[in-house]
């Protein structure tokens, strides 16, 4: 009963449409929480001892962004960046400064590139991706004094990989995020 | 996808201040998380109590993850055995014999050790653990290797103890929060442990390499005498680490050392035990840091 409720679409959830309109505080803060939750997944049952997960706060931004641009601030980057900082394990503020950079450069990018398709996106958050986790293994490299460039290699492949599955989910929470749920 | 829309919002002098303050704290956020970074790097202490609040709001959530975790290992290995059980019998039993053997010349090694020790008049130091936690959160996505265990200072966990689990060593202990601390993992490049040789008493020490394995390096140079299988334990120079505690067994040697695996990894242990600093004179020198430490934050403001 409930399984097939979560295998139908979430618009079947809500059954009447007419004289409904979507929840603001759900459809403003939804991406913002599940952000901030993704940070939070340093806290699950896996206790790696390697880094081998991918960057899911950040992948879940640049899906947000890409999805749905203009919908986060373009200052979003930095208290997102600061709460990420709070769980990542990274120097303080490597976060804050990654974050900000990326939603500056998604900026130029939409600029550069009015019309993309979903190969486009991809590619351009390979990119992204690819730099942050490189910056962030420097950076880690420059806390420890002891630089080591090889070991993100399959993290990087990973994530690369990744990308369009973080974006799927993304889309299904967009889905719920827009369901008619306050009555009007 | 369709474009994204036009950011330039017309005649509306309110619409364009808002496009500008936007850009303006976007650029304000940038060179402050520059300013924050080079302080952190300069002193990585100086954000531990946003760490240590985040941690213990997070608490609840790894808790129910270590439970989880507990759980799902032990189904997988009760289903695991089944499938293995008959070649598993046999090897028990070879293991037993084998253990049998060893136990009893153990057995006449610590009843010599002590009849030295009471001539030489060494009186063993009790060590008492300080306190079981649960692992609840690692930094699975940093090259920092760092986890987050579920006692603090009111559990008496202080920063510079040890953190060893039931097969060895798994890290030190760099922030406590009141009911969370910060575990510096043994695979971080930053946690350097002095060690020996089990069988002999070679001396070396390992560092991260951040990969889940780690570098082991010979002291003294020349000849490398470290053969595959090689097993490494902290030797207790430096006074934060007991003596005898497994740490690394070596798979590869390399020119000057070793490449090695754990011998306890942080994935397959649920429970860890915090201990005290190893040596008086080192957990004295830890109180006095922390002592100095506190006098300097009371007199920065």
């Amino acid at each position: 009963m409930i399984f097939e409720a979560l295998v139908k679409s979430p618009e079947d959830l809500v059954p009447k449409r007419i004289n409904r309109a979507p929840w603001p505080a759900f459809a403003m803060g939804l991406p913002w929480a599940t952000i901030m939750l993704a940070s939070m997944a340093t806290f699950s049952p896996v206790v790696a001892s390697a880094p081998v997960v991918p960057p899911l706060a950040y992948m879940m931004l640049l899906a947000w962004r890409m999805m749905r641009p203009g919908m986060l601030p373009i200052w979003a980057g930095l208290p997102l960046g600061f709460w990420d900082d709070l769980y990542s394990g990274q120097p303080f503020g490597s976060g804050i400064v990654l974050w900000s950079v990326t939603m500056l450069a998604m900026e130029l990018i939409d600029e550069r590139f009015l019309w993309r398709g979903f190969g486009q996106d991809w590619l351009a958050a390979c990119g992204l991706m690819t730099a942050y986790l490189g910056l962030c293994a420097a950076i880690a490299g420059l806390a420890t004094g002891y630089p080591l460039p090889m070991v993100i290699v399959p993290q990087v492949l990973v994530s690369l990989a990744l990308y369009p599955v973080i974006t799927r989910v993304v889309a299904l929470f967009d889905r719920i995020r827009l369901l008619p749920l306050k009555r009007l | 996808m369709a474009r994204s829309q036009d950011r330039r919002p017309g005649y509306s002098r309110r619409a364009q201040y808002g496009v500008f303050t936007g850009y303006v704290i976007a650029i304000l956020g940038v060179v402050a998380g520059v300013v924050v970074l080079v302080v952190s790097l300069i002193n990585p202490d100086a954000f531990s109590f946003a760490r240590s609040a985040a941690a213990e709001v997070a608490r609840p959530m790894g808790k129910a993850g270590a439970a989880g975790r507990a759980g799902g290992q032990g189904v997988f290995a009760a289903v695991g055995a089944y499938f293995k059980a008959g070649q598993q019998n046999a090897e028990l039993r070879r293991e037993v014999e084998a253990a049998r053997a060893q136990a009893i010349s153990a057995q006449a090694l610590a009843d010599e050790n002590r009849r030295l020790k009471a001539l030489l008049g060494i009186v063993e130091p009790a060590r008492k653990p300080v306190a079981t936690a649960h692992l609840i959160g690692s930094t699975a996505e940093s090259t920092r290797r760092f986890a987050v265990i579920d006692a603090g200072f009111a559990d008496g966990v202080r920063a510079g103890q040890p953190v060893r689990a039931a097969s060895g060593l798994i890290g030190r202990v760099i922030e406590a929060g009141p009911r969370t601390a910060r575990v510096l993992l043994i695979t971080d490049p930053d946690n350097v442990v002095p060690v020996r040789r089990a069988s002999d008493g070679l001396s070396a020490f390992v560092q991260g390499a951040s990969d889940g394995r780690i570098d082991i390096r010979l002291i003294n140079m020349g000849v490398n005498p470290i053969k595959a299988g090689d097993v490494f334990v902290t030797s207790g120079s430096g006074g934060l680490y007991p003596p005898g505690i497994p740490v690394a067994v070596a798979t590869s040697a390399h020119r000057d050392g070793a490449t090695g695996h754990l011998a306890a990894d942080p994935a397959d242990h649920v429970y860890v035990v915090v201990e005290q600093a190893f040596s008086p004179q080192a957990r004295a020198d830890l109180e006095r840091l922390i002592e100095d430490g506190a006098k300097t934050a009371v007199d920065v403001p």
